[in-house]
């Protein structure tokens, strides 16, 4: 790892100081990712601001007809919460399923989310529950936010503060866990919203993104044999050495099965 | 530019200057010399690194020294109570849940942690907890054994 100036600032304000005209500057989240990818010197930041220390960033709250989770909460409370799993069971069942225990112990729902791994879990609930990521300047909708690989809407100062997920009628997750990392080689979120059917998949492409034609045919049938039939077209997919573009395209919709089974469809 | 961490291990005081990219793990084995600590792969996979910090378990090859200020840190040296072995220890020894032995304090502060909100685990829950520490000798099969003995036996 290569030597770099540590902050831990106690508010957003003296975050955002840090941050400002410090381009080379990155934000610490549970580390998880960050860590390891600068220990094997693919970053090189020259400040690394350490978000732990605000204590704003971190809690679970409910409102009527949403959950908002700050973006320092750890997956381990994220799964351990009882508020999560009576309203989203769908979200409590993929934050127990992130990683390792002392991954989930560490990891945020924010760092993740900011990063856009394309294997990531997160990006599936943000995108296929309708989420609203919320920052220290706006909000963006989950349709506006996941951009490539790695890649997402933020701005290079802008930091993601809360995470809103609205309450959706049912949802479920499923995803084919690399046995290694248990990143997911395919994982897939289907959600019925006050706004129809959504079906968001990570793992497969860039970035996070949502299956149309699932969503239609889940609009008119929400089982998991409307699905009977469906090809993922596998020319955009991603391949490395743990599976085939037509492979996962394949998991896909194993996995989109599998989510409407686990959202009781 | 060196910077002072302080934090509390194993119950006492200790600090140590460190520089931004020292890695907890290696402040505990090298400055403070608790060497029970291990390194295994040193890429956040084999959790022979397990600690606790503020009372959960942690991968301490991924976690910079800087970010422990402040915490309250427990590694292996700090389980046993005035000589005698913990529960989860004498277990590991009396089920023969090692052989080389490297994994084991990974293992055991990983097991801890489990009971801390699951005391009566199933065999499939240990395993499932477990998924974070590597053992490359025994096959896993004394180590659930001597976690399930120890839950028994914390339980009382």
């Amino acid at each position: 790892m290569y030597e770099f100036n540590y902050h831990r600032p106690a508010s957003l304000d003296e975050a955002k100081r840090i941050l400002s005209g410090n381009d080379e500057a990155k934000l610490l989240g549970g580390g998880m990712t960050l860590l390891p990818t600068m220990k094997m010197r693919l970053a090189q930041p020259s400040d690394l601001v350490d978000l732990s220390a605000i204590a704003s960033l971190s809690g679970i709250e409910v409102a009527g007809d949403s959950i908002t989770i700050g973006a320092m909460t750890t997956h381990a409370q994220v799964a351990a919460s009882a508020e999560v799993s009576s309203r989203i069971a769908a979200l409590s069942v993929l934050a127990s399923g992130i990683g390792d225990a002392q991954v989930r112990n560490r990891g945020t729902i924010g760092g993740s989310v900011a990063n856009s791994d394309p294997a990531a879990d997160y990006p599936a609930a943000v995108l296929g529950l309708n989420a609203t990521v919320i920052t220290d300047e706006r909000e963006i909708a989950a349709d506006d936010f996941f951009t490539g690989m790695f890649e997402t809407a933020l701005g290079p100062q802008e930091i993601l503060t809360a995470i809103r997920f609205p309450l959706p009628k049912r949802a479920g997750y499923a995803k084919f866990p690399n046995p290694a990392s248990r990143y997911a080689v395919a994982g897939v979120m289907v959600a019925e919203t006050g706004n129809g059917v959504r079906v968001a998949v990570t793992g497969a492409g860039a970035n996070a993104y949502r299956v149309s034609e699932m969503e239609s045919a889940l609009s008119a049938n929400f089982s998991a044999s409307a699905l009977d039939g469906l090809a993922v077209d596998a020319s955009e997919l991603n391949g490395d050495l743990h599976a085939s573009p037509e492979y996962r395209a394949h998991l896909v919709v194993v996995m989109a099965k599998r989510a409407v089974a686990a959202a009781g469809g | 530019m060196p910077s002072t961490v302080s934090f509390t291990l194993n119950g006492e005081p200790v600090s140590a200057e460190v520089s931004s990219r020292t890695l907890l793990v290696d402040m505990i084995r090298e400055q403070l010399g608790r060497t029970g600590t291990h390194v295994g792969c040193d890429t956040s996979q084999c959790g022979a690194c397990v600690i606790h910090v503020d009372g959960v378990s942690v991968k301490s090859c991924t976690m910079l020294a800087l970010q422990a200020d402040g915490a309250d840190v427990v590694t292996i040296e700090g389980v046993a109570r005035n000589g005698e072995l913990h529960p989860m220890q004498a277990a590991f020894r009396e089920h023969h849940g090692l052989q080389c032995g490297f994994c084991t304090p990974g293992m055991i502060m990983s097991a801890l942690d489990l009971l801390q909100t699951n005391p009566d685990p199933s065999e499939g829950e240990v395993r499932e907890w477990l998924e974070g520490n590597l053992c490359r000798c025994t096959g896993y099969q004394n180590i659930v054994k001597a976690v399930l003995s120890a839950a028994a036996t914390m339980r009382g």
